[in-house]
Formats: structure tokens, C-alpha cells, sequence
């Protein structure tokens, strides 16, 4: 009871925050729009050449690249809330949340959880003015993509919890950008199927095969077509796993303790 | 997830369910074969084997055999559905690109490509009952629903000849724009619709005055005008919209055939030559020479649901019911 108590406590904070803060939703928007309006036109006649599935038949670029931006808005997402996180440990209100009774996996998984809902509602907003740009997906894909999002959510939330547990100030921020988002991002089938890819170099190719993002991209465009991603599945599942383990380490207190000594 | 799976079985049952069962017989000009696509399973169920750079197909007007230019065989092959063997050629002229079956069921006005005749032949008695003079390079063929003219056009001459079938004579001849490829009467009778491939236009004639009533331009965002170019193009018969095929713009144009405006394009395959519709005109079928490939675009939404794979260089379609 007390733990359901803290969870939607959790939930409730990070949601009260993400309206509370306007600008930030507008900015979320706003990036994936620019990509899909500006980047995409750039390329309407680059594609249609090869049909991969789940496609049926040739599409548009700009058509290509929304599951991608869905990804997108969730990546940034993620590393978002562990900046957050950054803020609040230095803030002190990082030290309240942790003095909770509840142990401390279920606070970190609350904390994900809330920082997957605000993913989701974004990326329904994404669709929604898309779909009046003139790209729809089928009408049951928008509810199948669902599920989708939610593993995919927990999954780049992960990370962006590993992450923040080994950033010590804000100002290191930066450096997830540019180590982290932007390679995740890039070298990921959310701009460019992986055929494509492997025109360029296979090495190329079989990074973006390994990468757990590239799956949370087909994972989302397979489940918008409402097709079923088996392989796509286990990568994110896999490496949600590893991100939430590695994090659980990371917040432990015996070990930061270890670490804080070391240093 | 299990949701998704049986929404999207559901999905797939509410496009596929048709009232009609049916094939669309696709003719290969590289291939020289014939691929058949099952209406209900979107797939090639057969490839017959048929003479060299098979082009124009349609089929009797019972269904009962399959008339095709072999143009590179300089024939016109006679085909039986059910075994896709060859029954026997008949007299065509030189190579016959495209062709049209009078509504009487016995004439078939054949287009000469090299030697700018058009071939009148019973099919019945299989020889050649007149031979027109028409403009350089004819190929697009179309007849009126009652069945008094046909009509050719010639790709250099840019001119649409109108033939009075009781006579077998040139009655008419109107310009059009660059290298006319396709011609259709409307529904209605009362309207003759002809493709420019270079012009990038349709112009429309009144039948009665045979005296141009409107042209029709088209554009693709983001594609040079000269790749647009219109070329087949297929008419629903409650007279509401014509599918035109833009050739290497890749697109299928949708125009609203009383207010003569492009209301939509479609994205197919590449370079997309020739169509046609099933039954109950629910589905279309588009051949993309280039990609070699059928596009299947659903009538209703107006949106391209799949892509099939067939031989080299699809040129002609044509719906065969099977039940």
C-alpha cells in the first residue's frame, strides 16, 4: 500500500513538473517536428526504392521516419529525467526521496515509470500532429504502439538512469549529448533502413543492428503497422535488463559509498 | 501483444473480404511472360510463358480467352485462361502494341506501331477485315460504349483519329498534346479522354462535337514536371474518378473526372504504366515497369495498401473473374 503511496507520489511529482514547465513540452515537439518537416523534405524522393517490412509498398520518406522520431522524443526523454535526477541530488530533494522506507529499486522504477508516461504522452501529441500533416498509420496501430512505447520508454529510461548515476554535476550534460543521444540517435534505422546502411559499410551496418535503440525504432514501427517484432522484443527487454540492473548498482548506497572513498 | 495479432488479422480479413473472387493477369514486355495475381491473397499464383515483349492484354468480353500483343512475335496471341497454353495467333499486322475489342465481341482494332495502320480483325473468323491509315507510331486504343467509334492515337502525329466503326473510316482527327499514349470514352459516352505522355496533360473532347472541352495539367511536389508524365489511365464506372499513371513520377494521379481536378496522388512503384480494376472496381492494379513490381491501390481511401513483385518490365492488366 505504502509503496503503490510512493509510486504514484513519484508519478504525480514528475508529472506536476513536466506542465509545470511548458517550454519543455513545446521543445519536445518542436525537435521531432523540425526533423520530420525541414530534415524529411530534403529526402522525398530518396527512398522508395526497396520495401522493407513491415512496409507493404513504397512510402514516402516522411512516412519512414516518424517511429524513428517517436524514438527520438523518448531518448531525449530519458536522458532528461536522469538530468533531472542530476538536479535533484544536487538540490538535496534526491536525499528526502531516498530516506523513503520503500527500498530503493522500487523508487528507481517509479521514477521510470513516470518518466515513461511523459514520454508517451508526447509521442501521442508527435502522432497527433502528424496525422494532420497528412501521415496516419492504421487506426488500430495507434493503440497496438502503445505497449511499444511503454518497454521502449522503460528501456531508454534505464539508460538514462545508468547514466545519471555516474554524473556527478549538471554541466556533464553536455557530454551525454554528445556521447550518448547523438550516436544512439545517428547510428540507428531511424533514419535510414539498415539495407541502406549496409550500402554505405557493413561495419555501419552492424552497429545500428547491435544498438538497443534501432530496436526500440522497429519495435514502434513494427507495432504501428500493428506487425509483431519477436527479435526487436527480446533486444529492448535485454537491454532494459542490463540498463536497470546497472543502475540498481549504481544507487546503491554501500557501493556509492565505496565509490565516494575511492575517490 | 496477442491484441495487436488478432486486431491485425482482423485488419488484413476487412481489405481482402471482396464479394468477388478474381485475377489480375499482368503482362511481362521483358519477361515475356504473363504473371498472375490472386484478388484475394495479393500473390502470383502462375507465370505462363507467352510470345516475345508481351504488351497489350484484354480479355473476351465472356472471359473466355485472353487476347495479347506479342509485339516482338508481330501476333496476336489467343490464349485459354484456364491452361495458359496458346490456342492459335491471329492476323495482327506488324508489331501490335495495344489493341481494343469492339463491344460486339468479334473486331478487334489493332495498333500498329511501325507501319502507322491500324488492323481491323474478326476474331472469330480470325483474318483481317480492314486495314485504316492512321498517324505516325499508333498505340493508344479506346471504343465508345455504344459502340460507333474507336479510336486511335498516334504517338508522333499527336492526333486522336476517330474511326466510324460501320465504315471503318477516319470520320475525324483532333490534335492533342505530345505523344498521346492512352485514350478512354467516359462512362457517360458523352466525353473522350486522351494522355499526352510529353505534353503532361489529358485533354478531354466532347464525343458529339468532337471539339476540345478541357485540358488537364499535373504536377508532383518535389518532381521536375518533365518526369510527370500521364500515360494509362482507368475511368470507375459510376463516372466519379479517373486513375491516371504518371509514368517515372512514380505516382498515381486521382481526378475528379466531373470537375476535371487532381484531387490526390498516389506513390507506386517505378515508371507506372498501365491499370486495372477488379470487379467491383474496390481495388486498383497498377504496373511500375522500372521496379517491376504491381501496386495495389484501395479505391475508397485512395491509398496504396501493397506491392507485388511480378516479371521484368510490367506493362498491361487485365481482371479475369474466376468465379
Amino acid at each position: 500500500m505504502g509503496a503503490l503511496r510512493a509510486m504514484v507520489a513519484i508519478i504525480a511529482r514528475e508529472a506536476l513538473r513536466f506542465f509545470m514547465q511548458r517550454s519543455r513540452f513545446i521543445a519536445a515537439l518542436v525537435r521531432p517536428l523540425v526533423w520530420l518537416i525541414v530534415f524529411a523534405a530534403g529526402f522525398r524522393a530518396a527512398l522508395g526504392l526497396s520495401i522493407t517490412a513491415p512496409y507493404q509498398t513504397y512510402i514516402t520518406y516522411e512516412i519512414y521516419i516518424v517511429p524513428g522520431l517517436c524514438g527520438m522524443i523518448q531518448l531525449f526523454n530519458g536522458m532528461q529525467s536522469s538530468l533531472s535526477l542530476v538536479y535533484d541530488r544536487e538540490m538535496g530533494s534526491m536525499r528526502l526521496l531516498l530516506t523513503s522506507p520503500q527500498p530503493r529499486w522500487w523508487l528507481l522504477l517509479s521514477k521510470l515509470l513516470a518518466g515513461t508516461l511523459i514520454s508517451i504522452m508526447q509521442v501521442y501529441a508527435f502522432l497527433l500532429i502528424a496525422y494532420f500533416i497528412g501521415i496516419d498509420f492504421p487506426a488500430l496501430g495507434y493503440v497496438a504502439v502503445l505497449p511499444a512505447l511503454i518497454i521502449s520508454g522503460l528501456m531508454l529510461g534505464a539508460l538514462g538512469l545508468l547514466l545519471s548515476s555516474t554524473i556527478r554535476q549538471l554541466e556533464n550534460f553536455a557530454g551525454v549529448m554528445n556521447f550518448v543521444i547523438f550516436p544512439m540517435f545517428f547510428l540507428s534505422t531511424a533514419l535510414y533502413p539498415l539495407w541502406k546502411m549496409a550500402e554505405a559499410s557493413t561495419l555501419l551496418r552492424d552497429i545500428c543492428a547491435f544498438n538497443p535503440f534501432t530496436h526500440a525504432v522497429e519495435l514502434i514501427r513494427f507495432a504501428l503497422y500493428l506487425e509483431w517484432n519477436p527479435w526487436a522484443l527480446t533486444w529492448v527487454m535485454l537491454a532494459f535488463a542490463m540498463f536497470l540492473a546497472g543502475s540498481i548498482l549504481g544507487y546503491d548506497p554501500g557501493k556509492a559509498l565505496i565509490m565516494r572513498k575511492a575517490r | 501483444m496477442l491484441k495487436s495479432a488478432l486486431a491485425s488479422l482482423l485488419l488484413t480479413g476487412a481489405t481482402l473480404s471482396h464479394a468477388f473472387a478474381g485475377e489480375i493477369w499482368v503482362s511481362n514486355e521483358k519477361d515475356d511472360t504473363i504473371s498472375v495475381i490472386d484478388e484475394a491473397t495479393l500473390e502470383v499464383v502462375r507465370t505462363i510463358e507467352v510470345g516475345e515483349r508481351p504488351r497489350g492484354i484484354t480479355f473476351a468480353n465472356d472471359h473466355s480467352v485472353l487476347f495479347l500483343c506479342a509485339s516482338d512475335s508481330d501476333s496476336v496471341q489467343v490464349i485459354d485462361p484456364e491452361t495458359g497454353k496458346v490456342l492459335h495467333d491471329l492476323p495482327s499486322g506488324e508489331d501490335p502494341e495495344q489493341f481494343i475489342l469492339h463491344p460486339d465481341g468479334k473486331r478487334l482494332y489493332i495498333a500498329n506501331e511501325d507501319d502507322a495502320i491500324t488492323t481491323v480483325v474478326d476474331v472469330e473468323s480470325r483474318s483481317v477485315i480492314a486495314q485504316i491509315d492512321v498517324g505516325i507510331e499508333p498505340e493508344g486504343m479506346a471504343v465508345s460504349q455504344d459502340g460507333k467509334y474507336v479510336i486511335t492515337t498516334s504517338e508522333t502525329t499527336n492526333m486522336a483519329h476517330w474511326i466510324d466503326t460501320a465504315s471503318e473510316q477516319i470520320v475525324a482527327n483532333t490534335l492533342v498534346d505530345q505523344r498521346p499514349r492512352h485514350a478512354e470514352f467516359t462512362p457517360d459516352g458523352k466525353e473522350l479522354w486522351v494522355s499526352a505522355e510529353i505534353g503532361g496533360t489529358i485533354t478531354v473532347f466532347d464525343v458529339e462535337s468532337k471539339a476540345e472541352i478541357a485540358k488537364i495539367p499535373f504536377e508532383i511536389q518535389g518532381v521536375h514536371r518533365d518526369r510527370v508524365q500521364p500515360v494509362g489511365f482507368e475511368m470507375t464506372t459510376d463516372g466519379k474518378f479517373v486513375f491516371v499513371a504518371l509514368g517515372p513520377s512514380n505516382h498515381v494521379a486521382v481526378v475528379d473526372m466531373k470537375t476535371k481536378k487532381v484531387i490526390d496522388n498516389v506513390l507506386v512503384g517505378r515508371r507506372v504504366w498501365h491499370m486495372a480494376f477488379n470487379a467491383d472496381e474496390s481495388l486498383l492494379f497498377t504496373t511500375n515497369g522500372l521496379s517491376g513490381d504491381v501496386t495495389v491501390i484501395d479505391a475508397a481511401t485512395q491509398k496504396p495498401i501493397k506491392t507485388i513483385k511480378v516479371g521484368r518490365f510490367p506493362w498491361g492488366a487485365a481482371y479475369r473473374p474466376t468465379n
